[in-house]
């Protein structure tokens, strides 16, 4: 079918890289993300808090991620966590020990087994979790889902958060990206965690950076060291831009 | 009545929060009563005859008498001594009226109905009758704790299906016996209770590391 | 056998409590036991006949005036036994109205293999009265199979039902659910609450109820396990003073400061005699 990718509209400001381009006539049917279209329903603007999902496989460091967010945006926005890790305090006291975020605006969901099945197929917990943090905290800029550890088709449905990162670490091995899966291909920002361990594990990170891109198109890739970075400047930096909008 | 909107008010996927309740079964599984089929079973059919009977019946006064939600409400208060069963109840009903307000337009509830009252009218707004609403909950008390033994012992799915499909006469038995009774005043309605379901959750809410919400 | 007890408890007007009736017929044998001191009376249960068989329908009839304290407790187990076939289950109703204080704590019901028993129970507390309900069973004698005994209790408070409970039990269908291999059951209700709670175990648990009160069940292999987690409890003072008025009535100890708790014992008095 020819169509015409250079639609407008103000999300997303098209990437550098991205040409309008035309498919001609002869091209056989195909689909690709589209980087000149939004998939995500328009955000709320200002109704209530920017919802962002954060995915990724067991031991990917979605927690410190968590916990650099919080360390990064805790005294500039309204921010509350929700956490779904199956031990139903685990997440939640790391948060506490660390000191970045009251008890009060941390709430912990029991998956069932399931943490997939709790971001993606019934989101009804995760969803009274985020209303009880509004409610109880009043209006809110920022609300962080962080998901149990699961597997690499684990994402977030569009019923509970309104942009997701996927966070895969360098250990995890540099094909992760290459294998795909939709937390890789659809996420919104791809983080690459642990690049201080690189070397250490024998990753190549170039090879990894090339895979994401082949994956992902234009949708955008960080890679990150809470290491060398404790307030995961370039996620802070991603986040800050959805709220502003 | 429809039956194709009573599978769709009993199906398991349906998004209304089911998947991180055991229906106690993980606190009896920590406990060493809990470890293979025939110990399911047994389990199962407790919970049938108690808690299920109590939910049947609730739920098909629910959505026989629009009018006494809140004293059904109460009702099944008094029937559930144990705080982290009726925050569970509650919290499983919240989540099946937001299911509910994306099927079908549903008369204005407090958020915080019991699971049984909110099952009663999500059934009566899909055009469902009492005994379709007491099925649905019998059925609902069996297969969520079913499901949570799958996953928490990791035994047979065949063998728990085989399970439930021999417990579903039961469930009709029951789920008659609450309709039949749906028209009762709110005391004189089921109380059948199960004290190691009551411990069991007080116990399970206790603990530092669990897998599921109640 | 058909039988009824009847006593009334009444505030003497001189801060104790007088026995306005005190009657019944056999086997259901009401007796004054115990001394005048603490404000309250003790009345123990007599059984003068075996059973109760089935075909027994017995009757406890208990109403406890505003200012009035009352003690009931039986002499010895009330052992339910099988009785002639073909009878109707034995029952046993007991109605309790009161608006002073009553402490119902008999010894445990115990099922013996065969029997067929009805015990039906509805205690009517008026607002301000204060309760502590103790219900024990034992599903069948040493080594033998439970009988089938249905519970079914109704505690109301201030017009309102506060704990509906049925329990029943019999010699099949053992479940995980209810009692497991457990053959001891107790339950402990107190309204408006307990002055001590403890941590829930797998076998054990304080719970608060929605309405003012709290209820106490414990498992266990024999009744002397029960008893051990449910014989030190307490119920609370009712509140009669500011201090107390801010707190709700029907928190556990658990959830309250160890301050208000503290207070709370140096408050407390013997409720039952």
């Amino acid at each position: 079918m020819p169509h015409d990718h250079a639609h407008g509209g103000a999300w997303p400001r098209p990437s550098d890289n991205y040409v309008p381009h035309v498919h001609g006539p002869d091209e056989p049917p195909h689909s690709h993300p589209d980087p000149g279209v939004d998939p995500h329903q328009p955000l709320a603007g200002g109704a209530r808090a920017l919802r962002v999902g954060i995915g990724g496989p067991v031991g990917s460091g979605k927690t410190a991620l968590v916990a650099a967010l919080c360390r990064a945006l805790g005294t500039e926005l309204r921010l509350a966590v929700v956490t779904n890790d199956i031990y139903t305090t685990e997440d939640a006291d790391f948060l506490l020990r660390n000191g970045v975020l009251p008890a009060e605006r941390i709430r912990a969901v029991e998956t069932g087994c399931c943490p997939h099945t709790a971001i993606r197929d019934d989101i009804s917990a995760n969803l009274d979790a985020v209303e009880e943090l509004e409610e109880a905290l009043g209006p809110l800029d920022l609300v962080l889902v962080e998901s149990g550890g699961d597997n690499l088709t684990a994402t977030f449905s569009k019923g509970l958060i309104d942009r997701q990162i996927f966070v895969v670490d360098v250990a995890g091995g540099d094909k992760v990206p290459r294998k795909g899966g939709p937390g890789v291909t659809a996420a919104d920002l791809l983080v690459i965690n642990k690049t201080d361990l690189a070397p250490l594990v024998g990753a190549d990170l170039s090879v990894m950076e090339r895979d994401a891109k082949a994956r992902r198109g234009d949708l955008p890739t960080v890679f990150l060291s809470l290491v060398e970075d404790r307030a995961a400047g370039p996620v802070a930096e991603w986040i800050r831009e959805l709220v502003r909008l | 009545m429809s039956l194709a909107t009573l599978l769709v008010l009993a199906d398991g996927r349906l998004p209304a929060g089911g998947h991180a309740h055991s229906g106690g079964l993980e606190a009896q599984v920590a406990a060493g009563r809990v470890g293979d089929l025939d110990d399911l079973a047994g389990f199962l059919r407790g919970k049938l005859r108690t808690s299920g009977l109590v939910a049947a019946a609730f739920a098909a006064a629910a959505c026989r008498r629009p009018g006494e939600w809140a004293a059904l409400d109460d009702g099944i208060d008094a029937r559930t001594p144990s705080p982290a069963l009726r925050k569970a109840s509650r919290a499983q009903g919240r989540a099946l009226l937001r299911a509910g307000r994306a099927m079908w337009p549903l008369p204005s509830v407090g958020r915080e109905a019991h699971q049984p009252t909110a099952l009663g009218i999500l059934a009566r707004a899909g055009g469902l009758g009492p005994g379709e609403a007491a099925v649905a909950a019998a059925h609902g008390v069996i297969t969520g704790a079913a499901s949570a033994a799958v996953r928490l012992l990791g035994l047979d799915p065949y063998a728990v299906h085989g399970l439930i499909a021999r417990l579903a006469p039961d469930c009709d038995r029951i789920a008659t016996e609450a309709a039949r009774r749906a028209d009762e005043p709110v005391d004189d309605l089921p109380a059948a209770g199960a004290p190691l379901l009551d411990i069991g959750a007080e116990h399970h809410a206790t603990w530092e590391v669990r897998l599921f919400a109640s | 056998m058909r039988a009824v007890a009847r006593i009334v408890a009444e505030a003497d007007g001189r801060g104790g409590t007088r026995l306005a009736v005190l009657r019944g017929e056999s086997p259901l044998l009401p007796r004054r036991t115990g001394g005048r001191g603490g404000g309250g009376v003790t009345v123990h249960l007599v059984g003068g006949a075996a059973g109760p068989l089935r075909g027994d329908d017995l009757r406890v009839e208990v109403a406890v005036g505003a200012g009035a304290r009352l003690t009931v407790r039986s002499v010895a187990a009330q052992l339910v036994l099988p009785g002639r076939a073909g009878l109707p289950a034995s029952r046993l109703d007991i109605r309790a109205e009161v608006a002073g204080t009553l402490c119902w704590l008999p010894e445990p019901l115990i099922a013996a293999a065969g029997c067929d028993h009805v015990t039906n129970t509805r205690v009517d507390i008026a607002e301000g009265g204060v309760v502590l309900w103790r219900e024990d069973l034992v599903c069948g004698r040493h080594a033998e199979p439970s009988g089938t005994v249905r519970l079914s209790t109704t505690i109301r408070y201030a017009g309102s039902t506060l704990y509906r409970h049925d329990l029943s039990v019999g010699p099949d269908g053992r479940s995980a659910a209810v009692l497991g291999d457990f053959r001891a059951l107790g339950a402990l209700i107190a309204v408006p609450g307990l002055a001590e709670g403890f941590a829930p175990t797998d076998r054990a648990a304080v719970m608060p109820l929605a309405g003012p009160g709290v209820l106490a069940t414990a498992v266990g292999e024999d009744i002397r396990e029960v008893r051990a987690v449910l014989d030190p409890l307490r119920a609370a003072e009712r509140p009669d003073d500011a201090r107390a008025a801010d707190r709700p009535a029907n928190a556990t100890a658990a959830e309250r400061p160890a301050d208000a708790r503290a207070a709370e014992r140096q408050a407390e008095t013997a409720t039952c005699g």
